[in-house]
């Protein structure tokens, strides 16, 4: 089986401390730390496990710059074969939709089977891969967390909630968005990147794509950041008083606005 | 201004409470009448409920749609509503599978987990994401010249809950067209007992020492019963095989991102706080020293023995 | 009166000479030897490059103390005793028995130098040696056979019960003495032997005994003595290497090529140097071969006494790991892999991991050093544990809770991932700061002295207290020092004993480079493990390194740091030695003369101390590992201290006390014990 899985290079949650810069505006960028995101690493390692089992390749996929090299290599030092680097000036600032258009040109320069995304990213909002798959027509399934390889088509988990699980069957070729837990990612040591560093990785251009560079990047884009911002937030914890049928009932209240009542 | 639609979700006959939701989000993008669009397999009940919050319900309703498959229900909504229509989602499992694809088909913009709308100003929608696991917020603007498909955060708007609308409803079932799928649903696996992953869930209502004794483990656990939440622990507890090392949050233990995290007698040893990773945080402690106020959104000095029953029996009402 | 006729020169049936068998048993016993030892040695031959001929000076000594002087035997009363007896009776009777073979032959044969006053001195002494060994056998016997101590038994999972072959041994060590003795006895009692016999030996018993036989028996005796003797000699010979009792060849070689340095880990590979590690095609061990030649000796000579396990404490807290079958397992799948018989089912070759060993069996490790300071025979532990790790993290085989940490050490240079530019803020701290300033390097300031501070008492709000203190410490006594901040970089201690070799040389670098940019003449630190690390697995750095225990001590002797009378009297406190100061860098005498320092201060010893110290669970990665365990180490240790009158427990290493802290929490020891660092007590001690 042929694999496409499209990662992501984005600051990473566990070694940053995220802090607005001083213009309050945007976060303070000058010292963040990147790395693959955590969803495409897990959906890289399933796809590494079905290859092991049936045959056939993984290449990855990512749409950004050079420094968005080192996760490729990375997630090559895994197991991917090959690895590809959809870049060029006109990508800048695409949203969503943008992306999934410059990853449907990506794919239609490959014969895949099976492409996969990680179900969703911290700065994202977990999209590209369901858009990619409605562009292409194909069939799609969101936070998958198990693959079962069948005769022409897969038998798939999505992680629903309370836990449950909710089986599909969905024919090939298709497009898997993977959630977190679907399997252990394997380590990948600074030795094992190394061992790939002088595998060359293809950079594929808006022209290269076939892509309309007007249908991409920030022009294109319909979706637009403005600004960050920290809501309003007091020292340490705000504690509730009073008597504990008053404290109880602004906590409900408290439990609702922030989701957590079912 | 477009027409703006709500999906409602429903399991069991019964609306999920994001019906209440959805229908204040609309209202936030512009004051006109929302509709709800209602699928699913003999619905007549829950399209009646349906129209208790909405002036306006359609229905579609065919064998076809009795499990709520996304690609078949996007062929069906792709039928039906009109061109440049914002529709609205709740944010999850459902959502996220159907939304993305519906946005292509529509050709419309797409944003997910929605926590807040500021209103409309002219073509743009202002949208409030958070990023970060929470530290931090984002106004973002989604162009709805030609529609929209928004996915909003279950719980983040306050629901309309007055239940005074007498919504017409439109049985649209014969327009939805050609339901045919390449996925086809299965079954449901439930989780095996015991078998929990805490890394998964949106509510963990989390123990630590203070809940004593083995005995009173059980407290946690109707607590978290009563509000669809998952117990999880510190490490005490697992050490001392009170609850199994699954259930441990910590960095020996597992890093969690749940949306609501309510500690309850834990202190916040740095091993603990380091397995907390975003969301909003609850601390309940006897202690008004403990250092889990530090970090936390809201905190109570209460002894969690005593606080966690009289809040359940408030939830169970 | 007939004369004894000797085994040479005997008929049996009166035709068929016995001089035959004289000459066959040796020839087939050696020959057979022969064969066993060269099968044996074939695994040594593939096996990995190691280097173990420097210092030979040293190994002497080595081999005198541990080898042959048995120092480390007594260490378990009982059984040290039994084993010195049967070991020195060994070396004793070792060269009767090469005389006997040949006596055999020639029945006047005395080994050169022995026909005067020597030979009758030996007589007397080997006759007492024999006795001895006797004796001790019949013990050691009992022991295993009857009493059977927990120490020896074998849990399902690790195989089968050794108790069998132990008692079996015993068995031809006394048959071996009562041959010999009585081989002597038949020609006392026949009065050919006009000697003095040692009195109460087995040889005196036997001469009673034989004095009543017939002349024919005596005869009969003499010979059957000689050849059961022979037999059971070469049978003892050759079943040496196939079991545990291989050691008896093996463990004075082993002894004098034993790692002499401690601390440190071994290379990844022998005779390729940092630079040339990208070229290696794997990494670590993975298959047995992959064990370096010195490793597979270890396994040969382990005479699984089980005293490692019994000091381990992963094995103790029910871990998966029990040191002593990391060697017998692997010693019985070199056996099987290299049999004897070459028709022989040899096990199709797999991984280590998975076949023999368990990935959490090989993490379980805590490398605290017991098993190695333990073993009579000075087996080595650590190295074999660590490159088994190698091995996993170059196939990405890393628990997912030790990957996080691993890859914020990468990227940030600690564990947790927090900023680099935040390192040295527990400095900035106001109320700190304005008692005392510490120099930071990275604003481009000069100071004599570094002070390594480390992740976790930088980072950990609760332990940047002992970098507190540590500085206020430095500031009393005067030392002109400042901390790197932002460009120190985790020590790596753990990170190489995890096998992330190469993360381990990239922060190794780093904190090489960092240093030689400060001109710093030395360095100090209140955390063991980045002593340990910049001690001894920093070979490019070579400046000295003292841990912050060894300062206060030089300061109080000189008088440059005084102490005031302890605060509380009703305390009674307790060291608690951490690993990497104690067992690995032989630190345990300052840090006890720096708490009895302070005037007035009541102090005992726990059950376990110095070397025999029991890990608290270990630091730096081990704080991310999730073991499986039925009890915590630390929680034994703290309940230790209580047992001892302790209500203080004092350490010296932040990862010891963040374990502490939380096993009193755990043991519900709440307010009846605490723990505080060393650096910290001294500190509020300090007399301005």
């Amino acid at each position: 089986m042929e694999i496409l899985v499209c990662v992501k290079r984005v600051p990473d949650t566990a070694e940053n401390e995220i802090e607005m810069n001083s213009a309050g505006n945007d976060i303070e960028r000058d010292d963040l730390v990147y790395s693959v995101n955590e969803w495409d690493n897990y959906a890289v390692e399933e796809a590494i496990q079905i290859v092991d089992k049936v045959g056939g390749s993984v290449t990855v996929v990512t749409v950004g710059d050079e420094d968005s090299d080192e996760i490729l290599r990375r997630e090559m030092a895994m197991g991917a074969e090959k690895g590809l680097l959809a870049t060029d000036d006109a990508f800048s600032g695409s949203d969503c939709k943008g992306i999934a258009t410059i990853l449907k040109g990506v794919v239609a320069k490959g014969q895949y089977d099976l492409i996969m995304t990680g179900a969703q990213a911290d700065e994202g909002y977990g999209a590209v891969g369901g858009m990619l798959a409605a562009m292409m027509d194909v069939p799609y399934a969101s936070l998958v967390n198990k693959v079962d390889v069948q005769d022409g088509k897969l038998v798939i988990g999505r992680e629903i909630q309370g836990g449950s699980q909710e089986m599909n069957e969905i024919t090939l070729p298709c497009v898997l968005s993977i959630q977190t837990g679907i399997n252990e990612p394997r380590y990948v040591g600074i030795r094992g990147i190394r061992k790939v560093s002088s595998v060359e990785i293809p950079e594929l251009s808006a022209s290269d794509l076939g892509v309309d560079a007007g249908s991409v990047g920030e022009a294109a884009a319909k979706v637009k950041k403005v600004d960050y911002f920290v809501p309003e937030k007091g020292e340490g914890a705000e504690m509730l008083e009073g008597s504990t049928d008053e404290i109880i009932e602004k906590l409900i209240e408290i439990l609702k606005a922030n989701g957590g009542l079912k | 201004m477009a027409q703006i639609y709500a999906y409602i979700e429903h399991h069991d006959g019964v609306l999920d409470d994001t019906a209440m939701e959805l229908v204040v989000a609309g209202k936030k993008i512009a004051a006109g009448p929302v509709t709800a669009i209602v699928t699913g397999s003999g619905i007549d009940a829950v399209a009646s409920e349906a129209a208790k919050i909405y002036p306006e319900v359609i229905k579609i309703d065919t064998p076809a749609l009795a499990y709520p498959n996304a690609e078949v229900i996007r062929k069906a909504l792709v039928n039906i509503l009109p061109s440049g229509a914002i529709v609205l989602l709740p944010h999850g499992p459902f959502g996220m599978d159907l939304g993305p694809g519906l946005s292509i088909k529509m050709d419309s913009s797409f944003a997910s987990d929605i926590v807040d709308i500021e209103g409309t100003d002219g073509n743009l929608v202002k949208l409030i994401r958070q990023e970060f696991g929470g530290v931090v917020s984002v106004h973002v603007t989604s162009d709805i010249s030609s529609g929209a498909v928004l996915c909003v955060r279950p719980g983040a708007m306050a629901p309309d809950e007055s239940k005074s609308a007498s919504g017409k409803i439109t049985d649209k079932s014969g327009d939805a067209g050609d339901l045919s799928a390449n996925r086809k649903f299965l079954e449901i696996v439930e989780p095996e007992a015991g078998d929990v992953d805490i890394t998964k869930a949106d509510v963990l209502v989390s123990i630590g020492r203070g809940i004593e004794d083995q005995e009173n483990i059980g407290i946690a656990q109707e607590l978290a019963d009563a509000m669809g939440a998952v117990v999880s622990c510190s490490r005490p507890i697992v050490d001392a095989k009170w609850l199994e090392p699954a259930r441990q949050v910590g960095t020996s233990g597992n890093t969690v991102k749940p949306k609501v995290y309510m500690a309850c007698g834990i202190s916040g040893s740095f091993q603990h706080l380091g397995g907390i990773k975003g969301g909003f945080i609850i601390a309940i402690n006897k202690n008004p020293n403990a250092p889990i106020f530090q970090v936390a959104n809201v905190g109570i000095v209460a002894d969690i023995l005593e606080f966690m029953p009289a809040l359940t029996e408030k939830l169970q009402g | 009166m007939e004369p004894l006729v000797a085994p040479s020169n005997y008929y049996f049936l009166g035709f068929f000479p016995a001089v035959i068998f004289s000459l066959l048993i040796p020839a087939v016993g050696v020959g057979l030897f022969t064969y066993i030892m060269a099968k044996r040695f074939e695994p040594l031959y593939k096996a990995a490059p190691d280097h173990r001929l420097d210092n030979i000076p040293e190994r002497i000594i080595r081999l005198f103390k541990f080898g042959i002087g048995q120092y480390k035997q007594p260490r378990y009363m009982l059984a040290g005793v039994l084993h010195i007896i049967i070991f020195a009776g060994f070396m004793i009777l070792s060269i009767r028995s090469i005389s006997l073979v040949v006596i055999g032959v020639s029945s006047d044969f005395v080994l050169p130098g022995f026909d005067g006053i020597l030979g009758v001195v030996y007589n007397f002494i080997k006759d007492y040696a024999a006795t001895a060994v006797f004796f001790a056998a019949l013990v050691a016997a009992i022991r295993r056979g009857v009493y059977k101590p927990k120490r020896y038994a074998v849990p399902e999972k690790y195989g089968k019960d050794h108790t069998a072959e132990a008692v079996f041994v015993c068995g031809m060590i006394m048959t071996l003495m009562v041959s010999e003795s009585l081989f002597e006895a038949a020609v006392i009692a026949h009065g050919m032997h006009h000697g003095f016999v040692a009195p109460l030996t087995l040889v005196w018993f036997f001469t009673l005994i034989l004095k009543m036989v017939p002349q024919g028996g005596q005869q009969f005796f003499h010979i059957l003595a000689y050849y059961i003797h022979d037999i059971t000699f070469f049978t003892f010979l050759c079943f040496l290497p196939l079991g545990k009792h291989f050691h008896v060849i093996t463990s004075l070689m082993n002894v004098f090529l034993m790692r002499l340095n401690t601390g440190n880990i071994k290379p990844v590979k022998y005779g390729i140097s940092d630079e040339q590690l990208d070229d290696l095609k794997s990494f670590g061990v993975k298959n047995l071969e992959d064990f370096t030649w010195k490793h597979i000796l270890d396994f040969y000579s382990c005479a699984d006494c089980g005293r490692c396990s019994d000091q381990c404490p992963a094995n103790l807290v029910g871990r998966p790991l029990s040191p002593r079958f990391i060697s017998i397992k692997a010693r019985d799948l070199l056996f099987n892999t290299y049999p004897l018989k070459s028709d022989a089912e040899i096990p199709e070759k797999k991984p280590l991991i998975g076949s023999i060993y368990t990935p959490d069996e090989i993490w379980s490790c805590t490398t605290c050093g017991a098993c190695e300071q333990e073993c009579p025979i000075c087996i080595e532990y650590i190295d074999k544990i660590v490159d088994l790790r190698r091995g996993m993290v170059d196939d990405g085989e890393v628990p997912q809770t030790l990957q996080k940490p691993l890859q914020a050490i990468g990227k940030r240079g600690n564990p947790w991932g927090k900023m680099e530019k935040k390192r040295a803020d527990w400095a900035r701290d106001k109320e700190f700061a304005a008692d005392c300033n510490v120099g930071l390097f990275e604003n481009g300031d000069t100071f004599e002295t570094l002070y390594f501070v480390d992740s976790i008492s930088s980072y950990d709000d609760r332990m940047v207290g002992i970098a507190k203190s540590t500085a206020k410490i430095l500031d009393a006594v005067g030392i002109d020092f400042g901390v790197l901040g932002k460009d120190e970089k985790d020590s790596g201690n753990e990170v190489r004993r995890f096998g992330e070799e190469m993360l381990f040389q990239d922060l190794k670098r780093h904190n090489t480079d960092m240093i030689a940019e400060t001109g710093v003449k030395s360095i100090i630190t209140s955390d063991p493990h980045a002593l340990n690390a910049l001690k001894n697995d920093y070979p490019e750095m070579k400046l000295p390194v003292e841990h912050i225990s060894q300062v206060i001590t030089r300061y109080v002797k000189s008088g440059d740091l005084k102490l005031k009378s302890v605060a509380d009297n009703s305390k009674v406190y307790t060291y608690h030695d951490p690993c990497y100061l104690g067992r690995h860098n032989s630190i345990y005498d300052d840090p006890r003369d720096a708490l009895d320092a302070i005037p007035g201060l009541r102090r005992v010893e726990m059950a376990k101390f110095r070397d025999r110290s029991l890990c608290c669970s270990g630091g730096g990665l081990m704080l991310f590992y999730e073991p499986e365990e039925e009890e915590r180490m630390a929680v034994i240790r703290v309940k230790m201290a209580a047992e001892a009158g302790a209500n203080v427990i004092v350490t010296a290493c932040p990862f010891c006390l963040v374990n502490m802290e939380d096993a009193i929490k755990v043991a519900g020891l709440d307010g009846q014990v605490e723990a505080i660092d060393l650096a910290e007590l001294v500190e509020q001690h300090i007399d301005k």
